[in-house]
């Protein structure tokens, strides 16, 4: 993966390129060895280029293979992985190349702009919606419904910063604390400045072989063991948003496969999608990490802590790390892969993981993108 | 031995110039109704995935993928959106259901240019931002430069273009489906308007609304819910370089692999056992240009078949007899699976006053249009049914 | 293996660096104007606004009444049946408080995006915003009426609701 930031000098094609060229380096492939090739990358509108995924391809190494964009906003970067396991799993292939990208910072004054063609043209858009502002609908009425004090959610914010101060390509590592939260710029009540992902510029890109291909290459493959993704209703406002019933339909798709019947008990640490504070608490209740209220109280006892029962975000997460938002789905992909293998150095959880789980949410609080992995 | 996938329902709204008293949520119903209604399925209870087709842009929403569910029955199940050709879905359909996690899914792709206003300023907004946009030519360009490179190479010439034109828009006078039958003439195109020579504004197909939904299953499943599936046998798909400055203009090489790759997972079946084509048309000279890479005829050969009558719904090889996009309407990211329901149509005898006699195996291929060089092949085949 | 990374590509630009002129820049304004087709459901949605009336749909099947209307229930997956004239009132499922606009600039006035189901619906709220009130005073679960503009001002638009004001007990 590459570094995350605000605003990156090179274009996006240079972006998908260095993760690309640096997924290959990292198990000795030449491009010659990639059979086809998924990219993930999230709207067009930052980029301003119409058919994104076609100006992408040579950054991809996708020239003259098989090659297709997936899209669904930001659960992207978790389904590039499942697309790129479908071309494997399904027999047509025996490597497949899953690359992110995303360079947010083309949209100028501010990429937020462009959210706001994500809304509904008719009934939503004449009223000069901001993106944050259905974050703060949802985050308000998870609150409201298990009475969270706000405090509880700051922990998440402050425990994913202070993660990623040993990420290599972190944008937004630091150490506060809760009260700087709660003393930040109040955007859309209840969200605040810290409790928000930024924007950013950045790419991630993973190698995916068929089993024999992946012995030959390495002695502790990570393996794909459970794919699960599910969209719900476009009608977000017919719906009660205090609970995530698209990612637990996701993620029991994938423990299915997985073989996974206690998700608490079999999973050593997870990497759901947080591109705001809440939402972190949200998805774990999705993944059926703990009971329906109960996560705030996880990260509020320090279980979610790298040393903790449960390590959530061991990497930092969009809150530390970055929010390019297709790359930084796979980058928690990317967190699973290090982690399995003892390979994330300062920020290797400690003990045997064995079983992870990542999770990538998207669209209008609708969309539930889920892998489960295995060491 | 790869599991065997089939389509066991097709369902398309008909192709109108324009459907100012229908949105798309609305035509995408209609289309779904249908196919779901062919494949005799419940997708609230049967279809275990559904991938959809879109590109942002064309729909003047973000994320569109946040608005297909509803109306295709698939609130709250697995589903997906790929930015590319319905053929491109339907290709992830099938892995899908080859990696036995999904046993039935629908695929839906739609277009409704008639949305666009600024259709033109769209188009050019693919072109490389950096290197090309600047130029500031209109989009068309692309495809004259192509074209002009193209007869160049090849000795096809203008008039041989116009006839398939000509051959396609009358096909389509017998596709109640198409939105621009009518009896042109070679003559008509030659004389039409310039738009970027040697492209005419009658050599390049115009642009149709409509909505297509196709519903796929694996082999055991197709037998339980329908009693003529149509075989996948082969696919391929093939990416050549997005930048104009490095790609070989002559040959549509992503054509040709793409083709390639899907004989070579058809294994039996030859270029003569196939019954119809149904190729993009989307400007005149891409029907000649595909028919010689994928390796139908030989280069230079295309243009005189066309002429012979070879590639009429009468003749030899069959080419987009449904009237391909120049006749019914080229309908951007819906044409590819556009093409492959016309094939299913035909292989199940049921394409009515434009049925290519005892069809049971047909070829189908897309191209992503103007600038990209992308694009898919499909065979399939009504046989072992 | 990938312990062989030893560095991460990707140079920092600052905002000064563009406006300098220190990198080179290119810049685009797309124009993508659309006209897009309200069809048979929001087409009567939003003509009903212009007449100060909010519209739904009723499925027979499932028995929910929806706004904003489809001419499908997305739960049964089958045409639903009937529109239904719905009150103009409503109660907070949830709202905010905003101090930014669309293009993320900061607003003086806040502004409070609300998701008000509307009565007569089976729970289907829409979006849209309350006013003249304190902020401070939204409460979940009130009960919110809508305000409309006047008649030669309405254009068949959800914005033909200025907002949606509290109901005094």
């Amino acid at each position: 993966m590459t570094k995350f930031m605000r605003r990156a000098q090179e274009t996006g094609k240079e972006l998908a390129y260095e993760a690309a060229r640096m997924a290959l380096d990292s198990c000795g492939l030449r491009i010659e060895d990639i059979e086809s090739v998924t990219m993930g990358s999230a709207p067009d509108a930052f980029d301003g280029v119409h058919m994104k995924g076609e100006y992408l391809i040579d950054g991809a190494g996708a020239w003259r293979k098989p090659y297709m964009r997936n899209y669904v906003g930001g659960g992207t970067g978790v389904f590039a992985p499942i697309h790129g396991w479908q071309h494997v799993a399904s027999g047509l292939f025996d490597t497949c190349l899953v690359v992110c990208e995303e360079k947010m910072s083309s949209c100028r004054p501010h990429p937020q702009a462009a959210f706001l063609t994500i809304f509904d043209n008719f009934t939503e858009r004449p009223l000069g919606p901001n993106l944050v502002w259905i974050f703060a609908l949802e985050m308000h009425r998870y609150m409201h419904v298990h009475k969270i004090p706000k405090e509880k959610i700051a922990a998440v914010s402050v425990k994913n910063k202070k993660n990623a101060m040993d990420h290599p390509c972190a944008q937004l590592a630091q150490k506060i604390t809760v009260e700087d939260v709660l003393n930040s710029e109040v955007l859309v009540w209840p969200v605040q400045r810290l409790d928000i992902s930024p924007t950013s510029d950045g790419a991630a890109a993973v190698v995916l072989a068929s089993e024999d291909v992946a012995r030959k290459i390495t002695d502790s493959p990570v393996w794909i063991d459970g794919v699960g993704w599910n969209l719900d209703t476009a009608y977000w406002t017919n719906r009660d948003l205090y609970y995530p019933q698209y990612v637990e339909n996701a993620a029991k798709m994938a423990y299915q496969m997985a073989g996974i019947k206690n998700p608490r008990q079999e999973i050593d640490f997870a990497e759901p999608y947080d591109p705001f504070d809440y939402k972190e608490l949200h998805h774990m209740e999705g993944l059926m990490l703990c009971k329906k209220g109960e996560a705030p109280d996880l990260v509020w006892e320090g279980v979610t802590q790298r040393d903790g029962k449960l390590p959530v975000c061991p990497s930092g997460g969009l809150l530390g790390v970055g929010n390019p938002i297709a790359a930084a789905g796979l980058m928690k992909i990317c967190e699973l892969f290090w982690q399995l293998r003892r390979e994330a150095g300062k920020r290797q959880i400690p003990g045997d993981p064995k079983t992870a789980v990542a999770q990538a949410w998207g669209d209008l609080m609708q969309v539930g993108t889920v892998v489960v992995m295995r060491a | 031995m790869a599991p065997r996938v089939a389509v066991i329902g097709v369902g398309m709204t008909q192709l109108r110039s324009i459907a100012p008293d229908l949105s798309y949520k609305e035509m995408m119903f209609e289309a779904a109704v249908k196919a779901y209604n062919d494949a005799g399925v419940d997708p609230r209870r049967d279809v275990q995935s559904f991938i959809c087709s879109s590109e942002d842009f064309w729909e003047g929403t973000s994320i569109f993928d946040e608005y297909v569910p509803d109306q295709i029955g698939a609130s709250l199940k697995p589903v997906c959106t790929i930015s590319a050709d319905g053929l491109y879905s339907l290709i992830t359909a099938y892995m899908q259901i080859s990696t036995g996690l999904i046993d039935v899914a629908a695929v839906e792709a739609h277009s409704k240019p008639s949305e666009i206003v600024s259709i033109r300023n769209i188009m050019s907004l693919a072109l490389d931002p950096i290197y090309v946009r600047p130029l500031a030519a209109d989009p068309y360009f692309v495809a004259g430069l192509e074209m002009m490179r193209y007869l160049h190479e090849s000795g096809n010439t203008r008039e041989q273009c116009a006839r398939v034109v000509e051959k396609n828009r009358r096909n389509a006078l017998e596709n109640p489906y198409a939105a621009y039958a009518s009896q042109t003439t070679a003559q008509d195109v030659l004389a039409s308007e310039a738009v970027c020579f040697p492209l005419g504004k009658m050599d390049i197909a115009e642009p149709a609304d409509g909505a297509a939904v196709v519903v796929l299953a694996s082999e055991e499943k197709a037998k339980d819910f329908c009693d003529d599936p149509v075989w996948i046998l082969g696919l391929g798909w093939c990416s050549d370089t997005p930048c104009l400055e490095a790609r070989e203009w002559g040959e549509a090489t992503y054509a040709k692999v793409a083709a390639d790759k899907t004989f070579k997972m058809a294994k039996d079946v030859r270029p003569k056992d196939l019954d119809l084509l149904e190729i993009d048309d989307s400007f005149s000279y891409k029907e000649l240009q595909h028919l010689e890479a994928m390796g139908f005829c030989k280069e230079g050969e295309a243009g005189v078949l066309t002429e012979k009558g070879v590639t009429a719904p009468d003749g030899e090889i069959p080419v987009n007899a449904s009237g391909g996009s120049l006749g019914m309407g080229y309908t951007f990211e819906m044409a590819g699976l556009q093409r492959l329901c016309e094939t299913v149509l035909q292989l199940r005898n049921r394409a009515g006053e434009h049925q290519v006699k005892n069809a049971r195996t047909g070829f189908v291929q897309c191209w992503r249009g103007i600038p990209t060089a992308s694009g898919a092949a499909m065979i399939l085949t009504s046989e072992g049914s | 293996m990938s312990i062989k990374i030893k560095e991460y590509a990707g140079t920092p630009l600052r905002e000064e660096d563009l406006k300098q002129g220190k990198v080179l820049s290119i810049g685009y304004w797309p124009k993508a104007k659309y006209n897009w087709s309200a069809g048979v459901a929001i087409g009567r949605y939003l003509a009903e606004l212009k007449n100060a009336r909010i519209v739904g749909r009723q499925c027979d099947k499932c028995g929910r009444t929806v706004v904003p209307p489809r001419m499908f229930c997305e739960w049964c997956f089958r045409p639903n049946d009937r529109w239904v004239i719905l009150k103009d009132s409503g109660v907070v499922n949830t709202y905010s408080i905003s101090h930014i606009a669309a293009d993320a600039t900061r607003i003086k006035k806040p502004l409070i995006p609300t998701v008000i189901q509307i009565d007569g619906t089976t729970d289907a709220g829409i979006l849209h915003l309350v006013g003249e009130t304190d902020p401070k005073k939204v409460k979940f679960g009130m009960k919110v009426q809508a305000v409309w503009k006047r008649p030669e001002e309405r254009t068949g638009a959800i914005t033909d609701i200025r907002y949606f004001r509290p109901i005094e007990r």
